[in-house]
């Protein structure tokens, strides 16, 4: 069975107008466990959405939202999130202090809460950083900083809203080579949020392309079946798949526009 | 005038390296200070005896003279530990209630709109109109000008603290119940001390119009304080006592904010406060 599953998902938003704007409907996923997910859209698609009921911080309209059969009521220690920003991290606290938050919260002693920040810490090459505030910090060790404080706290999986948006090209390959070490040493779940074609094809297992919102749900599911050595930007086979992508994006980046288009027309 | 050059072309060479660093020396430690109150007494000497020449405004060392006398006497720090006797109960009352109240209207939309309409109706009510009930309930002894204060502290204290809640970003929270944490731990671990800089910043504000307040009331109504003796002071023409007052509130105020300040950075510097 799935780890996690959605089925016939619906979310429908009610403006202070009191028009309803459905972000998305009929949503059908299943992520097993171990499994690196990323669900790839357009801007403005419904990913976020996604994400936030799977985190539990909204409900669906309609459908169902389970993990390992329960179904997903509220935000829980079990599914750990990854922001996109920095304003989730606790400026007040030191870096280490930051990891252990989730551990401090649960009751888990000084002393073995503060040996398994730590040891996050080191795992997202933060040794020597502990003692400094998010401020002393650079954009990618803040993300570096989020991730160990989810992995600390031993979730199921990993839900991430874009985590490396922000960053310089550079720390971005990076930050994902890092994760797919860290995925492949620790065996989570996660759900990767990106729009970005070329960082879904390196890091996923698998590659849900979501439709142009309104209404999105998914257009189809690209299987990356990928070795470690094959994720190159050169590499023959990576390049195959980034095109079958690719194709399927374009479409809708087409239908948004027409849609655009239409709407600007009707406005005029 | 070298010295000066050469310090900002310090100044600019250790900026490029360190950031944060300020970009002046002289704004590092107090010889800033120091040439700033030196030009204030230079100025305040050249208007009395040059421009005004006239024993309504009197030079500074006039007035110091005369500071000596009074402290001497122990006149001077009897009026000055009464008013700040009364500034500091008001004041630490005043923020003692107003800090929980803040954090209750930030943190449920009930309590904000129950006690809206309080702090938006009395917000306009300046502290100095309040003096006139102020006397009428309590007379013009401590218990009028305790009530005062907190008055004058309350609610800048209470919209500061309500401000910081609704500031604090939604993802901090949403982190906190994702990482386990229950409704009381967000609001203890997360919601308060993201709040601590609006908090201290509100008490800093309520501290510098205390001093308004204080002086209004014991001119209007008082036995003793900084306002008293200025309005004294007047009634007797005693012009060298009136400027004493006066350069005593204005040290005073100075005083207690870099204390305010000092604390802040000391005790608070890592809740990173915008003071």
């Amino acid at each position: 069975m799935a780890l996690v599953s959605l089925r016939n998902v619906g979310k429908t938003y009610r403006s202070l107008q009191g028009d309803d704007y459905v972000a998305v409907e009929d949503f059908n996923i299943e992520i097993e466990a171990g499994e690196f997910f990323c669900l790839l859209g357009t801007s403005g698609c419904g990913k976020t959405t996604v994400l936030n009921m799977l985190a539990g911080f909204e409900q669906p309209t309609t459908g169902r939202i389970e993990i390992d059969g329960r179904i997903i009521e509220a935000p829980g220690a079990d599914r750990g999130v990854v922001f996109q920003g920095d304003d989730s991290l606790y400026e007040w606290l030191t870096a280490v202090e930051n990891i252990e938050f989730g551990l401090r919260m649960r009751g888990i002693e000084r002393k073995e809460r503060r040996d398994r920040a730590l040891h996050y810490l080191e795992l997202v090459g933060l040794k020597g950083q502990e003692n400094k505030h998010p401020s002393e910090l650079s954009g990618g060790m803040k993300q570096r900083i989020q991730i160990a404080r989810v992995l600390a706290n031993e979730p199921r999986m990993l839900l991430m809203d874009e985590p490396f948006a922000a960053l310089d090209a550079q720390t971005r390959l990076s930050m994902q080579s890092e994760l797919l070490k860290i995925q492949a040493s620790t065996n989570k779940s996660v759900l990767f949020i990106t729009h970005d074609i070329d960082e879904a094809v390196t890091l996923a297992d698998r590659i849900g392309v979501m439709r142009a919102g309104p209404a999105s749900s998914i257009k189809g599911i690209v299987d990356v079946d990928l070795a470690q050595d094959e994720r190159e930007r050169t590499n023959d086979r990576f390049l195959d798949i980034y095109k079958t992508v690719y194709g399927m994006i374009r479409e809708e980046v087409g239908i948004a526009m027409s849609r655009q288009e239409k709407a600007a027309g009707q406005g005029a | 005038m070298s010295k000066a050059i050469s310090l900002r072309r310090q100044g600019t060479v250790k900026s490029a390296g360190a950031p944060g660093w300020n970009p002046l020396s002289i704004s590092r430690g107090y010889g800033g200070y120091l040439i700033g109150f030196a030009s204030l007494f230079v100025i305040w000497h050249l208007a009395a005896v040059y421009l005004v020449g006239s024993a309504l405004f009197p030079p500074p060392g006039q007035v110091l003279a005369k500071a000596g006398v009074l402290i001497w006497s122990g006149v001077l720090l009897e009026h000055i530990a009464v008013s700040l006797r009364r500034i500091l109960i008001g004041f630490f009352l005043g923020s003692l209630a107003g800090i929980p109240i803040g954090l209750a209207m930030g943190s449920f939309p009930a309590v904000r709109k129950i006690l809206e309409p309080y702090t938006e109706f009395f917000r306009f009510i300046p502290p100095v109109a309040m003096i006139t009930v102020a006397v009428i309930w309590f007379g013009i002894g401590e218990e009028s000008k305790i009530f005062l204060i907190i008055y004058t502290t309350i609610f800048i204290v209470i919209l500061n603290t309500a401000a910081g809640v609704g500031a604090i970003a939604k993802n901090k929270t949403r982190a906190a119940r994702s990482l386990g944490a229950s409704s009381f731990q967000v609001f203890r671990y997360v919601a308060l001390p993201a709040t601590v800089p609006y908090i201290l910043t509100g008490m800093r504000l309520a501290m510098a119009n205390s001093f308004v307040t204080i002086v209004a009331a014991e001119l209007v109504a008082a036995n003793e304080g900084l306002g008293k003796m200025l309005w004294d002071s007047r009634l007797y023409m005693l012009v060298d006592d009136i400027f004493v007052a006066l350069v005593s509130l204005g040290l005073l105020g100075f005083v207690i904010d870099r204390l305010f300040r000092w604390a802040i950075f000391a005790f608070a510097g890592r809740y990173s406060p915008v003071a």
